[in-house]
């Protein structure tokens, strides 16, 4: 039975999932994380003076490792979703929740909350590198249980029911607060603050070494604490959680629970009719893509020390998702471009932009430019961004190139074979006519909530 | 399996000597894609006014896509289309009724959410001519009283054969020249089978000329003037329909003889 | 017991409105299988167009006394009512159609998620362009309508304006039925969104259909806005994603695709809104409506009236 259903040759199967980590990938990936460390030690005030050159966009220095440290955050974010939409092709609007779930169980497990709850019955500062991965696992729950009403949904209803997971978690979080029996628990539109950043232990160095590293003296443990003056650290953590994050995620996608995620992604019957356990893997890329959120969660309640169900509304769902469609839904480095792009674009260009075009505009006397104000147009510019992108350029910046070649039209083979999938049908021209096809579908009592609709995400 | 009466001799003598004037519909060099998928790799055919003629072929071999290739919900990206003289291979499918052809699709497809009556309605959407109208309705009832006991229910909850009957009713609605029916006996008891290409039969002698696409092919070619065989994107063989019948080829490949 | 009553009362005539709102989303769904995101803000700007149109007829926020009033009585301020209501109407319909044009149309034969994302794009674009034309905070309608109550009982009333909120909804709705049934188009309509292609074989324009469809959805929107603007009289630019997320649920609720399930989706999520409102908290009430969504798309994705009909025979 498994000799049936192997795909026709390795290296088709390796080209279709591009898991091997090419030359130039690891190349340039070596590259880029070399600038990444150098960064914060080269780009300061003294030696921008000493060369005569404007900061970043008008982004001071420390600002920009912060602001760098914020957008690894979203990077994971935009790694996690791409998992649940661009691997399994399940859309998800509300991935907010599982950042949401994230950062507050970080929330709970580090700071005085409970503590303030629970008169001091209940005191856990525990440690970030384990809730580090606490935080993981409540979040992948969490996506196995919001995933599981809509293992029987098509695309749109599927959509719908993640929305609306997305609108209840903050909403509930934000109303814990006053329910009697947790009163307080959550904070409420507040939310939870004084959150314990992370700390490192110095191992018998002594407290002095700490400012060395851009950290505070942590009296109480006797190590050093990342501190909200230095993004430093955070920095360079988030880049080691990152890198780490894209090496497990590759991984993942060649391996057989990503080869089942894109099987069902192309065609759920097929691949159930292959032996795959549509439900399992479906419900293991909520979670992993929870996961992901959960970790991205932890460091954004680690670094800010502060978390309100503010910080995660629809509009925090859809960003990410713009990213992974900007960058290419589907392939790793195109997210992460996406994500990076996207963030900067927010917390850089969007805070000074306007400053700078209104200097400009007044400089040269365009008084458009000068006289908007292009804060308040933000949403107006994302939707347009939006619109625009899915008319001209669906695919994003770094398509999977399979993708690219469905959406124009030029691939050479049908899309189902390079899955993997197409092993199982004999004629090619019934499998690629979507006549025939039809004919087949039709005679399976088709209906709305059947199982037979392959996923919409599919060719995006 | 019983053949229905085949075509009158002397009527196929007329028509093929009529072969020599203009056909109806002159399909030329027809190549359709799906993306980038070839499913039609250049086909000709012609029908000339008053036959019937049938495409056979396997399942996938493109017949249904030829069909809809010819009514234009799947413009072709290569060759020409030429209804009564007139060029419609990059017309819109709602004006290509409106020149006198009409498609039943394949599946029936009739709106399963409207009765039966709203379906011949929908039938006659491109006309205005209430009187006519009326007329072609009483018609389609005569021809099939089944539907007129049925007119008021919802198309869905009709049988298999009624749905065909309903589709074949709502074709005849817009008064067409050129009648596509795909695969009109698909899914049928061979009774309602018989009835089906009796009906074709008869239609076809009110003055409508047919296009038939059948995976039915002794049944089909019993009762046609001339047919044709695709495979694979392609036509192999055009012939009357009884050599058809005759030819080994098709008995060994389509009727199941050995 | 009286107070359910009102709650109830409450909830029909604020259901009524949601139900406008739901039947463009029904519409839209049913025929292109695209959720319009920038609906519910397709009813804000509705809104904001209305509100132009009755300062063109000289109603407008009197500053002195705070309420906008028409001088002449009953018959004139009937006369100034409906005509903002058409004119209204007619303005937001075509916003509906230049959004489809432009965001939905270049992406018609694109998967799935294009559209949708366009969607959300030109929801953003519509929000702001609301919060540039009138500003973040809320805008206050005039009071236009007599301000009298009925009081049933001592504990039941309803204001001469809520009888009419859901009288002109209700008469909408029948408008709108009787066409999608009776007339040529609107079996078009209907014909279109059970089979596009074999639609077309009948000869259908399918576009032209597709554009009458959303048309006729922002129209209502356009309805619900003003109708909003003077029973509740004010209008922020925020209040069109809200509210038509409920609208949706609604939609959904009813059966998403089906008109008169949009009707009753309308209603029911009005009640349940009004009824969460008053015996839970008004902070939960969206948890209460989202989690009715995510219910009804788990146990019985095609609503309460929703078909399970198979479509091809």
């Amino acid at each position: 039975m498994q000799k049936a259903i192997q795909p026709t040759s390795k290296s088709r199967l390796a080209r279709a999932t591009e898991q091997r980590f090419t030359r130039t990938a690891l190349i340039v990936m070596g590259l880029v994380l070399l600038f990444l460390f150098v960064l914060p030690l080269v780009y300061n005030k003294a030696n921008l003076k000493a060369w005569g050159i404007q900061p970043f966009f008008g982004v001071q220095p420390p600002a920009l490792i912060g602001q760098l440290a914020d957008a690894a955050q979203y990077v994971l974010l935009a790694l996690g979703l791409n998992i649940v939409v661009g691997f399994a092709g399940l859309l998800d609007l509300g991935y907010a929740a599982f950042f949401a779930i994230g950062a507050y169980t970080y929330a709970f497990l580090a700071s005085p909350q409970l503590s303030t709850v629970t008169h001091g019955a209940i005191d856990i500062h525990l440690s970030f590198w384990l809730i580090i991965f606490i935080s993981a696992l409540v979040a992948a729950i969490f996506g196995a249980l919001l995933g599981a009403p809509t293992l029987r949904l098509r695309g749109d209803y599927l959509a719908i029911v993640t929305l609306g997971f997305g609108e209840i978690v903050p909403a509930v979080f934000l109303n814990l607060n006053t329910v009697p029996l947790t009163r307080g628990l959550t904070g409420g539109p507040d939310g939870i603050s004084g959150i314990d950043p992370p700390g490192i232990a110095t191992f018998g160095l002594g407290s002095d070494i700490c400012p060395k590293l851009s950290m505070a003296a942590n009296g109480a443990t006797g190590g050093c604490s990342f501190s909200s003056n230095h993004a430093e650290p955070y920095y360079y953590l988030a880049i080691i959680i990152v890198v780490i994050l894209i090496f497990a995620v590759t991984n993942l996608r060649s391996s057989r629970l990503g080869r089942a995620w894109m099987a069902i992604r192309e065609d759920e019957i097929a691949a159930a009719a292959m032996g795959i356990d549509t439900v399992r893997a479906k419900l293991l890329a909520f979670s992993t893509g929870a996961a992901l959120a959960g970790v991205a969660g932890a460091m954004f309640a680690s670094k800010l020390q502060l978390v309100g169900p503010g910080s995660f509304s629809f509009t925090v769902s859809v960003f990410v998702l713009c990213m992974i469609i900007l960058g290419g839904i589907g392939n790793i480095y195109g997210v992460i471009a996406g994500a990076v792009i996207l963030q900067l674009t927010q917390s850089v260009f969007l805070t000074n932009l306007p400053n700078n075009l209104h200097d400009l505009g007044t400089k040269n006397h365009i008084d458009f430019l000068a006289n908007t104000d292009w804060a308040g147009l933000k949403f107006l510019i994302y939707g347009l961004i939006l619109v625009v992108l899915m008319i001209v350029r669906p695919e994003g910046l770094i398509p999977s190139a399979r993708r690219k070649a469905e959406l124009h039209g030029d691939t050479g083979e049908p899309a189902a074979e390079v899955a993997g999938v197409g092993a199982l049908r004999n004629d090619e021209t019934e499998r690629a006519n979507p006549i025939a096809r039809a004919e087949r579908e039709s005679l399976y009592d088709v209906r709305d909530e059947d199982e037979s609709h392959s996923s919409d995400v599919d060719k995006i | 399996m019983q053949a229905t009466t085949p075509v009158n001799e002397p009527l196929k003598q007329q028509i093929i000597s009529q072969q020599q004037g203009e056909p109806m519909l002159d399909v030329r060099g027809i190549e359709t894609y799906y993306g980038n998928i070839r499913a039609l790799a250049g086909i000709s055919l012609k029908i000339f006014n008053g036959e019937v003629v049938t495409l056979i072929g396997a399942n996938g071999a493109g017949k249904t896509t030829t069909l809809r290739t010819i009514s234009g919900i799947t413009p072709p990206r290569r060759g020409t289309i030429t209804l009564n003289g007139q060029r419609i291979d990059r017309v819109a499918p709602e004006q290509i009724v409106r020149r006198g052809m009409s498609h039943a699709p394949e599946g029936r497809r009739i709106f399963s959410r409207m009765s039966v009556q709203e379906n011949l309605e929908m039938g006659a959407f491109a006309r205005n001519d209430r009187a006519a109208i009326a007329e072609d309705m009483e018609r389609v009832l005569t021809l099939f009283p089944r539907l007129r006991e049925r007119l008021q229910q919802k198309g869905g909850l009709l049988s298999g054969g009624e749905q065909q009957m309903l589709a074949i009713g709502r074709a005849l609605m817009s008064r067409p020249k050129l009648l596509l029916l795909d695969e009109p006996s698909m899914g049928l008891s061979p009774i309602l089978i018989e009835t089906i290409f009796q009906i074709v039969s008869d239609i076809n002698k009110q003055g409508t000329t047919i296009l038939l696409v059948e995976q039915n092919a002794l049944q089909a070619l019993s009762v046609s003037h001339r047919g044709y065989v695709m495979q694979t994107g392609q036509i192999v063989l055009e012939d009357t329909g009884a050599n058809l019948l005759k030819s080994e080829m098709v008995r060994k490949a389509y009727l199941g003889e050995e | 017991m009286e107070l359910f009553v009102q709650q109830l009362l409450d909830g029909i005539v604020k259901g009524s409105i949601y139900a406008l709102i739901a039947l463009g989303y029904t519409m839209v769904y049913g025929i292109v299988e695209l959720i319009n995101f920038a609906h519910g803000d397709i009813f804000m700007l509705g809104s904001f167009i209305a509100l132009a149109v009755l300062g063109w007829f000289g109603v407008a926020i009197n500053p002195q006394n705070q309420a906008g009033l028409v001088q002449g009585g009953f018959f004139p301020t009937l006369i100034i009512i409906v005509l903002t209501l058409l004119i209204a109407m007619l303005l937001t319909g075509i916003i509906g159609v230049l959004v489809e044009r432009i965001a939905y149309r270049p992406l018609r034969n694109a998967p799935r998620l294009a559209p949708l994302i366009s969607a959300i794009g030109m929801s953003f674009i519509l929000q702001n362009i609301g919060q540039i034309w009138h500003g973040p905070a809320a805008v206050s309608y005039p009071e236009v309508f007599p301000t009298g109550t009925i009081h049933v009982t001592s504990g039941i009333s309803v204001a001469w304006k809520d009888i009419f909120v859901v009288v002109v909804c209700v008469m909408l709705m029948v408008i709108l039925q009787t066409f999608v049934q009776r007339t040529k188009l609107g079996k078009a309509m209907r014909a279109t969104a059970q089979d596009y292609d074999t639609s077309k074989l009948m000869g259908i324009n399918v576009n032209m259909t597709i554009t009458l469809t959303f048309f006729i959805g922002a129209l209502l929107a356009g309805a619900a806005g003003l109708i909003y603007g003077l029973s509740i009289h004010s209008m922020q630019f925020t209040i069109g994603a809200q509210a038509g997320l409920k609208a949706f649920t609604a939609a959904v609720l009813g059966g998403i695709g089906n008109i008169p399930g949009a009707m009753l989706g309308g209603f029911l999520i009005g009640i349940v809104e009004a009824m969460s409102d008053q015996y839970i908290s008004s902070a939960w009430t969206p948890v209460v409506v989202f989690g009715i969504l995510i219910l009804i798309l788990t146990l019985r994705p095609s609503g309460l009236l929703g078909q399970q009909v198979p479509e091809r025979a």
